[in-house]
Formats: structure tokens, sequence, C-alpha cells
């Protein structure tokens, strides 16, 4: 009797949990549903080159969302490249070389950092920061990295502050804490034996970082830079405050531009049913896709490192 | 254990009894509700409030700008619906809707350049249209400094700020550059959302977001509806009217836009009150128009809706006045109460 009421109850237990585990695939498969059938008239209408063209015209009717993508594409790379090196300065120091009764105060502090909701680094943008961009960093961006043959035209234009650079540095700031607090974590496990005898064979704390620390914990490390990649990519209300959201596209990095969630979180609310409403859904869809490579080629590279470790060791 | 347990639940029964009576008691009082166009959202509040202080009705506003207002209706999730853009006569044949304005306002050009003391900048209409197609570039442009002699006009490249959403103001204020330039006719057009062809733009989220653009960004101009301009004290500049005055914007002059139109002429009485004749006329006046279905399923809440305007257009002028917006007139409201409410089956 025992024995067959707990066979019962295990067999109840693996059903109710695989469907939990299925819904998530379920509500997937309906995200993606939905998306494509909404975005479908605005897909027929204009084919596949609805993602590389530029037209964003409502009156008119055409359609092509190459400019949202583009700015949303270009903000999140500028994000990851301030983003990057800064947190693992963070990291790094916090673990390697922070004196004891800093690392608490320290730790928290760039944990507070990721508590503060995005429509706060918004505003900040907006107010604060743009008009000391425009008046002190344009200018003196313009006069040095503006001066580079070919380059340069990245740091052209007037300085309105507001821009697609100034969406990747708050952007840049907002995923900071995201990959400084996991790549801290990650380094924390390294075990203190493998350190240590690097110390101890004469190892600089570069070299045991490079060497030991990094390719330990190589697999959080690209984690917490995807996690911040996808969180850079998919904001909306910060960037909406900052890009300028003008449906214009030009080579310097200066001007105003739009990304997919700021051009959704603009224009939903106003869209009348028809190819506009679908031309939305086909951006939406245009951001689910590209989330989806960034996690695809996260795993890519996850894999391939690891296959590669099997080789060496 | 047992019985604590019990006892709780049947506090919670309790508990959840009592909120579906509080729910069910709330339903009887008939809030009324409407969606749409943030421009009259600030006056639509205050009379909502004065009128449930008075009727004990409430109205719950939802000023989710004006396609969205359309929408709303067209779903039969409001009991009426509000919009700065009017509908065409036949789009409220087809929907079985009536429309009529309810309050008027108008548009006005703010700017942010250096120099230049506050309402002290003319400019025409297809100046105007100029600089928003970003043929002028500059603010020491020949062309304005032609209408500015004795105004220093700084050597600074214009910055144009637009709304980023789709906009009754937006429509507004693309009429009237539709009127009063060919080339923005041609390239551009009217409606709540356009294809804006200036090289050095900027977007902004709802008429705060093009006030605080504009103060931020040097150089630049934006529109704004007049509360938003007045509350933030910004520059503004004067327009030549149809009449070649040029005027400057307030309650008056918003008026005297809508003082020669003859609404009852106009089927659907969607007019937009740009580029009208008048000396004291400002030229980009606008209404915001309210939707109501001539045959709503909700006949309760229809009637208290023409209730509530009805006593709006009566008590509610002073109010209006005091917020900056302008007033219909009586023969107009008049004409609102027994031509176009009359249409609306309540029994």
């Amino acid at each position: 009797m025992r024995g067959n009421r707990f066979l019962i109850q295990d067999y109840l237990f693996h059903k109710v949990s695989l469907f939990f585990a299925l819904s998530v695939l379920l509500i997937l498969c309906g995200v993606i549903a939905s998306l494509f059938i909404n975005a479908w008239p605005a897909l027929q209408a204009f084919g596949p080159g609805f993602f590389v063209t530029i037209e964003w015209d409502i009156i008119g009717g055409q359609f092509g969302g190459l400019i949202a993508i583009f700015g949303t594409v270009i903000s999140a790379l500028i994000a990851l490249l301030i983003a990057v090196p800064l947190s693992f300065g963070i990291a790094v120091f916090l673990t390697e070389k922070c004196p004891a009764h800093l690392k608490q105060p320290l730790g928290t502090a760039v944990e507070l950092l990721a508590a503060v909701p995005s429509i706060i680094y918004g505003m900040f943008g907006l107010f604060i920061f743009a008009p000391i961009f425009a008046d002190y960093i344009q200018p003196a961006l313009a006069a040095t990295l503006g001066q580079i043959p070919f380059l340069g035209i990245l740091f052209s234009g007037a300085f309105n502050g507001i821009g697609v650079l100034c969406a990747g540095l708050i952007l840049a700031v907002m995923i900071l804490p995201f990959i400084a607090s996991v790549m801290r974590d990650v380094f924390q496990v390294v075990p203190p034996v493998l350190k240590e005898s690097a110390y101890g064979i004469g190892c600089t704390t570069w070299e045991v970082v490079t060497k030991i620390v990094l390719p330990y914990t190589q697999s959080g490390v690209i984690g917490g830079i995807m996690l911040g990649l996808g969180r850079a990519l998919g904001e909306t209300m910060a960037v909406t405050f900052v890009i300028g959201n003008a449906h214009k596209l030009s080579a310097s990095l200066f001007s105003p531009g739009n990304s997919i969630a700021s051009t959704l979180a603009n224009e939903f609310g106003e869209a009348e049913p028809g190819l506009h409403y679908a031309a939305l859904f086909a951006l939406g869809l245009a951001l689910f896709v590209i989330t989806f490579i960034v996690l695809g080629l996260a795993k890519w590279m996850l894999v391939r490192m690891e296959s590669r470790q099997g080789v060496k060791s | 254990m047992k019985v604590t347990k019990q006892v709780v639940l049947k506090k919670i029964f309790s508990v959840a009894l009592g909120l579906g009576l509080a729910a069910s008691s709330a339903t009887f009082a008939a809030d009324i509700t409407g969606a749409g166009a943030t421009f009259p959202y600030p006056i639509y509040a205050k009379w909502a409030e004065a009128y449930k202080a008075k009727t004990g009705v409430g109205l719950n506003y939802q000023s989710i700008g004006s396609s969205g207002g359309v929408k709303q209706i067209r779903a039969k999730t409001v009991d009426f619906g509000a919009t700065d853009n009017p509908l065409k006569a036949e789009e409220l044949q087809k929907d079985g809707l009536v429309q009529f304005p309810a309050i008027i306002g108008g548009v006005v050009p703010v700017l942010n350049i250096e120099g230049v003391p506050n309402g002290q900048l003319k400019l025409t209409g297809e100046v105007l249209a100029s600089i928003f197609l970003g043929e002028i570039t500059k603010w020491n442009d020949p062309k304005i400094a032609a209408l500015n002699a004795g105004v220093k006009l700084p050597d600074q490249s214009i910055t144009v700020v637009h709304r980023a959403d789709g906009s009754g103001t937006t429509a507004i204020f693309t009429d009237y550059l539709t009127k009063v330039s060919k080339t923005w006719a041609d390239k551009v057009g009217a409606g709540a959302a356009v294809k804006w062809l200036a090289n050095s733009a900027v977007g902004g989220k709802g008429n705060e977001g093009v006030a605080a653009n504009v103060s931020r960004v040097k150089g630049s101009i934006g529109y704004v509806e007049y509360a938003y301009a007045k509350k933030n004290k910004m520059n503004y500049a004067q327009l030549k009217n149809k009449d070649g005055q040029f005027v400057a914007p307030d309650d008056l002059t918003f008026a005297a836009a809508a003082a020669n139109v003859n609404w009852s002429k106009t089927p659907g009485m969607g007019i937009f009150l740009t580029n009208q004749s008048g000396a004291k006329t400002w030229p980009i006046a606008g209404a915001s128009f309210i939707l109501i279905y001539k045959d709503p399923s909700n006949k309760a809440n229809a009637a208290e809706v023409i209730k509530f305007f009805e006593w709006a257009f009566k008590n509610g002028q002073k109010i209006a006045e005091e917020l900056d917006y302008v007033p219909m007139p009586a023969n107009v409201t008049d004409y609102i109460s027994k031509s176009v409410l009359s249409q609306v089956k309540v029994k």
C-alpha cells in the first residue's frame, strides 16, 4: 500500500514538474507566434527587405526597420565596449587587491547601482548628463578623436548632448553593475589553492588574473557579459530619454537615432491597426531574433571553449 | 491546529465577501469612463473633480493620446473617446459616432536661442515650415533676419524638436504647415505622426518631452500646447497670421481663431482652427473633440457623459480660463446640445 502511494506521488510529481518546464516552452512559442502573426502584414508588404530598409514614413505607409535595428545594436555595442573593461577592473580589484574594510562598501555600491530603476537613469541622462556631455565631452571628443581620418566622422556633427553615443554611455552605466557583480562572484569561487600556488611560483597579480582566474571562470564571465548585453538591447525607458528618437541613419555617433525598444515605446500607443501596427510588431520580432542570436552566440562560444580545453588537458 | 485553520479560512472568506460587496456597491455610483487626447487632460480632470463634488458621479479619464482614444471608443471599452485629430464625417457615419469640440487651445513654437528676449522672435508660417523642413539651418539665416530687424540673431545651428509619439498636437501643427507651405504639403503632409525631414532633429515623448528637449538643446525650436510653454516659462515666437499681423499666443488670440468658424456647417464639426482669418487670430489653434456612440450599449453611462459635458459647458468656463484653455462659445455649445447630443439615444 505504502509503496504504491509513493509511486503515485512520484508519478504525479514527475508530471507536474514536467508541465511546469514545458509551460516555459509553451509561453515562448506563444510569444513568437503572436509576434509573427501580428507582424505578418508588414513582412508580406515589404518582404525581408523590411529589415534592411531605412524608410520609416507613417503617413506614406512605407516602413523599414534598419534605423531602429542599427541604433539598438550600436548603442548596445558602445555600452559593452565601455562596461566590460570597467567591470573587469572593478571585479579584479574587489577580489584580488581590495583592502578588507573597503570590500563590503564597494561591493554593495556596485550592487545598488543595479537597483536603480531605469527611468531614473533616463532622467539623469537627459537633465544632468546630456548638458555636461554637450558642453564639455562632445567638443573634446570632436577635437581629438574627431580629427582622425575616417574614424573622425563618428565624432562629428552638432553637440546636442542626446544621441546614439549618449544612449550607449548611459547603457554602459546601467549594465556595469550586472557584469561587475557576476564577474566578482565567479572570481571569488576560484579555489584559493590555485591562485596561491601561482603566487608562490612568483606570478604577478596580472598573470594570476589572466592565466588562472579568467580561464577558470570564462563561462561565468561570458554569462555576465551576455546578461549585460541582453539588458542593453532591450532597455527602453532610459534609451528613449537620451537617444533622440529621430528616424535618421547617420554615420556620426553624436546624431540622434532610434532603437527598437524606444520606437515601440513611442509609437505603439498611437499606431492605427494596419501597416504601422504590423511594422512595429515586425520590429519586436527583430529584437527577439537579435536577442536570440546573442544567446546562441554565447552558447556556441562556451561550447567551443570547453572543447578546446578538452584538447589541451 | 484544525480549529485555527478553519478560523483563518472563515476570515479570508468574509474579507473576500466584503471586498466583493464593496466592488459591487462601487459600480452603483456609475462612474463614467473616457480615454484619449493628452492635451485636454488637465481640464477634464479639473471638471471631473468639480462635477464629482456636486453630483457624486466620477469620471475616469485615461490620457493615452488621440489615436488611442479613437481606438478605445471603437473597441467600446470606454463611454467616450477624445481626440485632437477629428474624425472625418464619413468615418463618423460608418462607426455610428457623433463628434463635438469640447475645449480650445493653441500650439506654440518654443525656442532656445541665446540673446533673443522672450516672445520677441517673429516668424511666418513659410519660414517655420522651412525650418522644420531643414531648408533653414542657421538662426541668422537672411529669411529669419528679414522678419526680425533690430534683433541680434546668433550664428547658431537650428535643431528641430518634434514629437516622437503620434499626437494630436502634431496633427494640428502639421495641418497648419500644410496650409501655409506648398513644399511642406508636397514633401511631408499632415498627420498625427509625420516624417521629419530636417537633418538636425530630435524627438521627444509627449508635450513634456518636447518641452524638456527644447529647454536642454541649445539653438532648438519645437512646438507644444500653450499650457506647457507657459508652465515652463519657455521662450516662444510670434507668428504672422492670415491677415498679415504678428500675434503672440494667449487665450484671446486662441478665442479669436474660433470666432469666425462656422461649426454647424461642417459635418462632424471636425475643423482644425489653423490659419483662420481675423486680425487678432493665433494661426495654430485647435479644438479637442469628444466621440460618443449614437446608439450606445450602456445607455445610462452615455446619459451621464452628456450630462457631464452639458454641465461643463455651462459651469466650466472659469476653470478652463484658469488653466489657459478657451471654453467653447455659448452659441456653439447651444448647437452641440441641440443638434449633436440630441442624436445620442439614451433611452
